[in-house]
């Protein structure tokens, strides 16, 4: 079969780009996306004594996710001490959630409402957390809520408290932390989308004798909902993967999934446990994602 | 105040939250920063002004050779990745969609989607083998890692100045007989120079800022700042670890800096 031209120069030009793009798949391949099907593999052996694994297919690691034998009447019951992880994992995310969009939505707002020159520096400004070290913000307010921390010590100044108030491990620390960190994950999105809302429509709103209220939840809301799906999605997901805030604002002891992966690997010695809760926490995050394709396709559209 | 105008864009209470978001968000830094500064141990009590926590910290030698890690690590993740990233984006942009072009975006940003505690466990286990098989122990696996994540940092701001690119310029050096890659070398290349280095510099600084992948990727002895400063949470206060952060922070606003004044649109 003989091609012409154009479509011999076009196969040229398709295999050209692939021989370009092929060093990052290889990289990509090999430290990224091929070690996910390891703990695939992984999440269905059998767990060996001392840590690592035994090569006995077994779906004991996915059991164990859920349920736990009864070490003396080798009954099958639900595994508390997990769903009392994830419960947490899932509830912190949430509340994270919530209240970045109820504080990040104003935020958003202002940045999207000031001069051109002047939204430009507000931006750059929530810019900056974005990129800094989400260890070292971490670390910043654990300084701040410790009980030597400047919190405790202005309130005892000011004798609003007579002890400090425990507020590092604790579960209140841990959501403060994520909101602290992640919430230029959310004010971003949502920036972007009040930015490209008309604001005419504002007027036309008042003009038809509209409240501020109304004009938030009927023209402004329905408007933004994309922005507001999609940044609530970019904090839930990071959240519920959530390590090194949980790692020192919680203690160690009020663990969320990511801590308690660490765990399977380390101490808990239970490496098909550790690769199915892997596997879990991926599929969970994966139709996170899908929605928040969804949502920003649709924004797309509107726009 | 009655006499004032109605402000259409204004919502009661917005500004207010915002100014207090920002304040909030600010603070722990500038008051992590203001305390690396601090002649005494307290994170709250001021005690004058001394830099003994950034000598302690120079004179740490485990500080120093995480020092040396981490710009080790950071300088060749961000090389390779920005090297690999610059091809992937010349075969991805500006040409007729191709049948697997979507496969590729998917795979450049995976390590965007993926949670970083799975990838983590995930080389963990990868590397575990191929560590017994081979003998190996050195940088390699963190640099390997690190290159892998770094990929679609260094593709983002190289794809979006490619895409902006006026293609009549290849086309009159090809017209100048100029070979393919002749108008690569001496067209395209000096063209996409600074997006390039702001890819680096973003790559750079991602792989700087690094904790969770570094901390199950690493072998003994083999501590980056960041993991370093991790160990040392555990223990007892140690404001030097304010003084290695106040040092991360101000190496990650340089980098940040350039890397907004090198993709910043000229008016």
């Amino acid at each position: 079969m003989a091609l012409t031209l154009e479509e011999q120069t076009g196969r040229d030009q398709v295999r050209r780009n692939w021989w370009l793009s092929l060093p990052a798949l290889v990289i990509l391949m090999v430290a990224a996306i091929g070690p996910l099907i390891v703990v695939l593999v992984y999440s269905f052996l059998t767990p060996g004594e001392y840590g690592n694994v035994e090569w006995k297919f077994s779906t004991e690691g996915w059991m164990s996710v859920f349920v736990t034998k009864d070490i003396f009447d080798e009954t099958w019951k639900l595994a508390d001490a997990h769903m009392t992880i994830f419960w947490r994992s899932v509830k912190l995310s949430l509340l994270t959630t919530a209240l970045t969009l109820v504080v990040g939505f104003p935020t958003a707002w202002f940045i999207a409402t000031r001069p051109a020159r002047a939204k430009a520096l507000w931006l750059f400004l929530i810019t900056i957390p974005f990129w800094t070290n989400l260890l070292i913000r971490t670390f910043a307010i654990n300084q701040i809520i410790r009980n030597e921390g400047l919190l405790n010590t202005m309130l005892l100044k000011l004798g609003v408290i007579s002890a400090p108030l425990q507020i590092t491990y604790t579960d209140t620390a841990v959501l403060i932390g994520m909101v602290y960190v992640y919430l230029p994950l959310m004010v971003l999105p949502l920036f972007a989308s009040i930015d490209r809302f008309d604001m005419r429509l504002l007027e036309a709103g008042y003009d038809l004798y509209a409240s501020r209220a109304q004009v938030l939840r009927r023209v402004i809301l329905p408007l933004v909902k994309p922005g507001i799906v999609a940044g609530s999605i970019l904090v839930f997901i990071p959240c519920l993967g959530a390590y090194v805030t949980p790692r020192i604002l919680g203690g160690g002891k009020l663990m969320m999934i990511g801590n308690f992966i660490e765990l399977q690997f380390g101490q808990g010695r239970n490496w098909p446990l550790g690769a199915a809760i892997s596997i879990l926490l991926l599929i969970v995050v994966t139709i996170a994602l899908l929605f928040y394709v969804r949502a920003i396709n649709g924004e797309n559209r509107d726009a | 105040m009655r006499d004032r105008a109605f402000s259409v864009t204004g919502l009661p209470g917005f500004a207010t939250i915002a100014v207090a978001v920002f304040v909030l968000l600010y603070l722990p830094i500038v008051t992590l920063v203001v305390y690396s500064f601090n002649a005494g141990a307290s994170p709250s009590v001021w005690e004058g002004f001394s830099l003994h926590w950034y000598a302690l910290a120079w004179a740490n030698d485990q500080v120093k050779d995480a020092a040396m890690v981490s710009l080790i690590v950071a300088s060749f993740a961000a090389a390779i990745s920005t090297a690999v990233a610059t091809m992937a984006a010349l075969g991805t942009t500006r040409q007729k969609a191709f049948r697997g072009q979507t496969l590729i975006y998917v795979m450049i940003n995976q390590p965007l989607m993926v949670p970083e505690i799975v990838t983590a466990v995930a080389l963990l286990l990868v590397f575990a083998v191929v560590r017994q098989w081979t003998g190996y122990t050195g940088l390699g696996y963190l640099i390997l890692a690190h290159s892998a994540f770094c990929i679609p940092f260094a593709y983002l701001p190289i794809r979006a100045r490619l895409e902006s690119m006026d293609l009549t310029l290849e086309t009159a050096a090809a017209d100048l007989y100029a070979s393919r890659w002749q108008a690569f070398r001496r067209v395209t290349l000096p063209l996409l120079a600074p997006a390039i280095a702001a890819g680096a510099m973003l790559a750079f600084v991602i792989s700087l800022d690094d904790v969770v992948i570094t901390e199950f990727v690493k072998a003994p002895g083999q501590d980056t700042l960041p993991t370093y400063m991790l160990g040392q949470l555990r223990r007892a206060m140690n404001p030097d670890v304010n003084a290695i952060s106040a040092m991360l922070l101000a190496v990650t606003l340089v980098l940040l800096s350039l890397f907004y004044l090198m993709t910043r649109k000229r008016d």
